[in-house]
C-alpha cells in the first residue's frame, strides 16, 4: 500500500492524524508527517484517513 | 457529498445490491468548504474538488442534473424533476441546505449566494474586477471567508453588515468574536455591525441604521434552508430539516435515514437536544453511522443500538489565520476560558458547560492547529450529559 500526500494542497489540518496515528503526525511546527509505505494492516485507518482529509490531499495507490 | 459517503459506506457495511444517487447538480460530488477559500482566491482550480470515490461504488448508478421533487415515503417511491419514478428499498436524505435570501427585492443583478461550484465561478469573475466595492451580507463564517479572499483579491472595499455586535458571535461568543473583529479590520475588511440591510437600491445597500453603501457585489450569506420540499406530505417532522433518532432514522421508519447538512439529530455526546450541525467532518460521520443503520435493515438484521455520538469538527480560514473547532462551542458560551496563548496571537479557547469542557477553539497559524489537537482528546474522555 502507497500513501501519497499531496503537499500543494495539504493544509496540515491534521484530521489524518486523528484517523490514522499510526501513519500521519503533525511535527512541532505544526507540519504534517507521514508513513509512505504503511502496513497492509492499516488500510482501513488510511481510507479513513483520506476520507476525512478537508483539502481531499490524501491519495491511496495500489 | 453524503450522498457519495452513504453509497461508500453503504458497500462498507456490506450491502451489495442496488445504489443509485440522484443529485440535482450536473457533475460529481465535490468539496465545497475551497469554494470560500483557495479556489475562489484562485490558490486552487475549479476542477481539482472532486471527490475521489471509492473502487467499491464504481457500480453505483449517478442520475445528476436531476433533482428528486417527490416522495411517497409508504409506498417506497421518490419522484424525479424528468417525470420518472423510483423505488426504494432504502433511501438516504442528503439534500443538504440551499442559502437562505434577503426578502427586500431589488438589484438582482448584482446579489449572490455561495453554496456550489457553479456561484464560485460566478464570483471569482466578479470580485477579480478592478475597483469592485463588495458588500457582504452576514458575518457568519461564509460570510467572514467571503470577505477575506475578497479583500486578498484586492477589492477596493469589503463590507461585511450583521445585526449582532461582533462576528460570529452566536457559534463563538464575544471572547473569540471580539479577537476576529480585531483580526479582519487589520486586513482591511469593514464592518457595519448592529444593522441589517434592509433595502436596495440602485447604488446598493440601505440599511436598517439609513446608511447606504454602494455595492458592485452583494453577497448574501445570512444562513441556511434544508432542502426538504420534496419530502413534504409524508408525515415527516420536517421543522428544520429532517428530524431523526440516535440512529439517524426518521419517522421512526427502518428504511430512511438522513445525513449531513440536512438531518436534524440528537447527539448522544450532549444533551440529545436534535440539531443540524452543517460541518463537513459531520456529512462523513452520519453518513458512516447511517449507512450502518441502513445496511442492518436491508441485511434483515437489528441494527447496532449504539446512538450517533460524534465530536463536531469544524475549521474556517481567513486571512493568514485558521480557526480550528473541536466539539460544541456554542453549548458553553457562559464559561469561556483562555487554556493557551493570548488573544493577539495564537490562542486556544475552552467552552464550558456545568464545568465541564464541551468545546475548544483555536486561533492562529499553522500551529494551532496541533494544539487544539492535544486538546481534543481531553473533550472525547468527558462523559455525556444530560441537560
Ligand atoms: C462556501 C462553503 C464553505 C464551507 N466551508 C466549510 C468549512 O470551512 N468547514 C466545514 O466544516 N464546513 C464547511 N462548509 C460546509 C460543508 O461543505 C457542508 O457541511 C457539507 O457540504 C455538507 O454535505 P451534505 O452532503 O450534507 O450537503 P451538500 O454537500 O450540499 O450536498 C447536497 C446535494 O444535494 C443536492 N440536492 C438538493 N436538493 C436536491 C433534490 N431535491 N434532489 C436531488 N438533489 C438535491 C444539492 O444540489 C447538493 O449537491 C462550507 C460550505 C460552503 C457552501
Ligand atoms: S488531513 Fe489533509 S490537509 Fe490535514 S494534515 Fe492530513 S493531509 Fe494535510
Amino acid at each position: 500500500m502507497k500513501v501519497v500526500v499531496d503537499t500543494n494542497k495539504c493544509q496540515d489540518h491534521g484530521q489524518c492524524v486523528f484517523a490514522a496515528p499510526d501513519v500521519f503526525r503533525l511535527d512541532e511546527a505544526g507540519r504534517l508527517a507521514y508513513v509512505s509505505g504503511p502496513d497492509e494492516s492499516l488500510r482501513a485507518d488510511v481510507e479513513d484517513a483520506a476520507d476525512v482529509c478537508p483539502l481531499q490531499a490524501i491519495t491511496l495507490e495500489d | 457529498m453524503g450522498g457519495l459517503r452513504a453509497a461508500e459506506q453503504l458497500r462498507a457495511a456490506g450491502y451489495t445490491g442496488l445504489i443509485t444517487v440522484v443529485g440535482e447538480e450536473p457533475r460529481m460530488p465535490y468539496n465545497r468548504p475551497p469554494l470560500s477559500k483557495e479556489v475562489l482566491a484562485g490558490r486552487q482550480s475549479f476542477d481539482s474538488l472532486a471527490f475521489r470515490p471509492r473502487a467499491s461504488v464504481a457500480d453505483v448508478k449517478w442520475v445528476l442534473g436531476t433533482a428528486v421533487v417527490s416522495a411517497d415515503v409508504g409506498r417506497r417511491v421518490v419522484g424525479l424533476a424528468d417525470g420518472s419514478e423510483l423505488t426504494f428499498d432504502g433511501l438516504v436524505v442528503a439534500t443538504g441546505v440551499r442559502p437562505r435570501r434577503l426578502r427586500c427585492p431589488g438589484l438582482a443583478a448584482r446579489r449572490r449566494t455561495l453554496r456550489t461550484l457553479a456561484d464560485a465561478r460566478v464570483l471569482r469573475a466578479e470580485l477579480t474586477r478592478p475597483g469592485v466595492r463588495v458588500v457582504v451580507a452576514g458575518a457568519g463564517f461564509i460570510g467572514c471567508e467571503v470577505a477575506a479572499t475578497a479583500v486578498a483579491l484586492g477589492a477596493a472595499e469589503v463590507t461585511v453588515v450583521d445585526p449582532e455586535p461582533l462576528p460570529m458571535l452566536r457559534p463563538l461568543g464575544e471572547l473569540t468574536a471580539r479577537e476576529l473583529l480585531r483580526r479582519h479590520e487589520w486586513h482591511g475588511v469593514r464592518f457595519a455591525l448592529g444593522t441589517a440591510v434592509t433595502a436596495f437600491d440602485d447604488r446598493g445597500v440601505v440599511l436598517a441604521d439609513g446608511r447606504r453603501l454602494n455595492a458592485d457585489v452583494v453577497v448574501e450569506a445570512v444562513g441556511s434552508v434544508p432542502n426538504t420540499d420534496w419530502l413534504a406530505g409524508n408525515g415527516l417532522d420536517l421543522d428544520d430539516g429532517v428530524r431523526t433518532d440516535g440512529l439517524l432514522r426518521a419517522g421512526g421508519l427502518p428504511y430512511l435515514v438522513a445525513v449531513g447538512d440536512v438531518a436534524r439529530f440528537p447527539n448522544a455526546r450532549y444533551d440529545g437536544v436534535p440539531r443540524r450541525v452543517e460541518h463537513w467532518s459531520i456529512a462523513g460521520d452520519s453518513a458512516k453511522r447511517a449507512a450502518r443503520t441502513l445496511a442492518a435493515h436491508l441485511a434483515g438484521t437489528e441494527p447496532d443500538p449504539e446512538p450517533f455520538a460524534p465530536l463536531p469538527s469544524f475549521w474556517s480560514d481567513h486571512h493568514d489565520f485558521r480557526l480550528q473547532c473541536f466539539g460544541a462551542p456554542a453549548l458553553g458560551l457562559d464559561d469561556v476560558r483562555v487554556l493557551e496563548g493570548e488573544a493577539a496571537g495564537d490562542f486556544v479557547v475552552g467552552y464550558h458547560r456545568g464545568g465541564r469542557l464541551v468545546g475548544v477553539v483555536a486561533l492562529g497559524g499553522p500551529a494551532v492547529t496541533a494544539a487544539a489537537a492535544r486538546h481534543r482528546s481531553a473533550l472525547l474522555k468527558q462523559p455525556a450529559f444530560t441537560a
